[in-house]
């Protein structure tokens, strides 16, 4: 099995685009657990790349470690050049450029929509209040929340939240966004607008690592596909052959499963 | 709604039989009667109403006892101000990350164990004759503001831990919500964490007020003359121990509001949870 994930294609990313993020033998462990043995990825800029796998593979857990909200006992990240694994890096330096959302939004329940999208532009990015409400105002309007800046977390749908959290994270202006299944916690029909709102991001140019159960959307906006599987990064490719013709008999079996619950 | 809801709670006991409330006034008509009919027919019953039931006397009292009360409310008033903005300090310091805060971690330990521990009318003695008898110059030797002083550190102690509890039960993905914006530690705690553990903490934090406001009866020990000195010393003058109620009944002025209020917080921080879902 580990001769098969050596022999991943290395021709997947775009060779002319500039890279945005590159990962090298990332293992994390929890105690005893280990749960990445290895990871290795690399995001050109302006790419979309989707992680697929069962819970508990990993996802989050990587996802965390590029935002540097867990630390690696092994391995290197390297974003927009810069070792940020490496020792005695700021990390609150490092976190300004790369955005995270996730899966329970996680918004501030005591600050409205606008003291959310605005908290970090004001403390990290040490922005006048001023401009930074009218970059919000901007923002929110973009993506048809401007009516909503005054309203606290609870009084929005679940969509809204989640929508949100996805600007307040904008609002740093990162150069990677890293989304850890941002629809899981929504009912069906809210989904969509969460969805739609990603699809612009990915229309902008924005380069994205999207954890998500949602084939149907990682196959339409996803430029490449990795399943994660046994802490490795077993296959990749892009999502035409990823869906209809995986190699690895372990990607097969994921993607069958998922298909008998109907999520593709 | 709540209110409503709740006092009938209390009347019924949760029962929804249209009698129910007809049921509880006569159990108590009859559970106070009985009560009050053991009390009067008990032999000491004449010398007891005689001392502390006379209705001249408690309305000679009351002035005197609410100018006094005057010196536990600055009391009060003056360690709860103090407590507040002690016990999130020291919450804090508790909180703070790394290596380097080590010793100010220890401190705060220290400092919670050592005066939760401590019974708080010994601290109140060291403080209001001790230090004063060392009689450092430049020291006060005001026994008001000693008693102040032992208040202070005594109710610091309780209320840092309730602050620290109220941290602690912020959630760590608001935490790691903070971080992924590039906020330090420091801000996180400052703008996420601490403004949503405050409004957690309040019920909690009412509560050791209301043992504060009490507790304020304790510096008489010291000299200060408040409520409870004050009736000690008509008491012993007129060996009339109506003033005892006419103390009970002021302390009680102040006290029970605030217990009505923190019910009331605590059961509307409740309506909001379940009418806000997941946060
Ligand atoms: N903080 C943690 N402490 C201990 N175990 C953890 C922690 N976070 C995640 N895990 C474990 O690591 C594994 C991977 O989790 P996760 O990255 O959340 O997977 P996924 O997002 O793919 O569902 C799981 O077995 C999970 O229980
Ligand atoms: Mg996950």
């Amino acid at each position: 099995m580990s001769a098969d994930a050596t022999a991943v294609p290395a021709q997947q990313s775009p060779p002319t685009a500039p890279e945005a993020v590159r990962i090298e033998g990332l293992h994390k462990s929890f105690g005893r657990l280990e749960v990445l043995r290895g990871i290795d990825l690399t995001l050109a800029q302006h790419e979309v790349v989707c992680l697929i796998g069962a819970s508990g593979s990993g996802k989050s857990t990587l996802l965390r470690c590029i935002n540097l909200l867990e630390p690696i006992d092994r391995g290197r990240i390297v974003v927009e050049g810069e070792e940020i694994s490496a020792r005695g890096v700021d990390i609150n330096r490092i976190r300004r450029h790369i955005g995270i959302v996730f899966q329970a939004f996680n918004l501030f329940p005591h600050m409205s929509v606008m003291g959310n999208v605005t908290l970090g532009p004001i403390q990290v990015l040490k922005r006048p209040r001023a401009t930074a409400e009218a970059d919000a105002i901007a923002l929110l309007e973009r993506f048809g929340l401007a009516d909503k800046r005054n309203e606290y977390p609870d009084r929005l749908s679940g969509g809204q939240q989640q929508r949100v959290a996805i600007l307040r994270a904008l609002a740093m202006e990162p150069d990677l966004l890293l989304l850890d299944e941002i629809t899981s916690a929504l009912d069906p029909e809210l989904i969509a607008e969460v969805l739609n709102l990603v699809r612009e991001l990915a229309a902008g140019g924005m380069t994205m690592l999207i954890a998500t159960h949602e084939m149907g959307f990682a196959r339409e906006i996803a430029d490449r596909v990795c399943f994660l599987d046994g802490g490795l990064v077993l296959e990749q490719g892009p999502p035409g052959e990823i869906f209809s013709a995986p190699r690895e008999p372990r990607t097969q079996q994921f993607l069958q499963r998922i298909v008998e619950a109907g999520r593709l | 709604m709540g209110a409503g809801s709740r006092a009938s709670r209390i009347l019924t006991g949760g029962s929804r039989r249209p009698g129910a409330p007809a049921v509880a006034l006569a159990s108590t008509v009859v559970f106070f009667g009985v009560l009050g009919l053991v009390v009067v027919s008990s032999p000491g019953w004449p010398r007891v109403r005689d001392a502390f039931l006379d209705a001249e006397v408690f309305a000679a009292a009351l002035p005197d006892v609410l100018r006094a009360f005057a010196v536990n409310v600055r009391l009060f008033l003056i360690a709860e101000l103090l407590v507040l903005v002690l016990g999130l300090l020291l919450a804090i310091m508790r909180n703070l990350p790394g290596p380097v805060f080590f010793p100010l971690r220890l401190f705060a330990v220290v400092y919670s164990d050592v005066f939760r521990g401590l019974p708080g009318i010994a601290v109140i003695y060291v403080l209001g004759f001790g230090v004063p008898g060392l009689r450092l110059p430049g020291v006060p030797r005001d026994p008001f503001f000693w008693a102040l002083v032992a208040l202070t550190l005594l109710y610091t102690a309780y209320v840092a831990e309730v602050y620290r509890a109220g941290i602690e039960s912020v959630h760590p993905s608001q935490e790691a919500a903070a971080r992924s914006l590039g906020l330090t530690r420091i801000q996180a705690l400052r703008f996420v964490i601490v403004p949503q553990a405050i409004r957690r903490v309040i019920p909690p934090l009412l509560n050791d007020f209301i043992g504060l406001q009490k507790d304020s009866a304790l510096v008489s020990v010291v000299g200060v003359v408040e409520a409870f000195r004050q009736t000690q010393i008509r008491a012993a003058a007129t060996f009339e121990y109506t003033v005892f109620l006419a103390l009970a009944l002021v302390f009680l002025l102040v006290t029970i509001p605030l217990a009505r209020l923190t019910d009331w917080l605590v059961a509307r921080d409740r309506r909001r949870q379940l009418a806000g879902g997941v946060r």
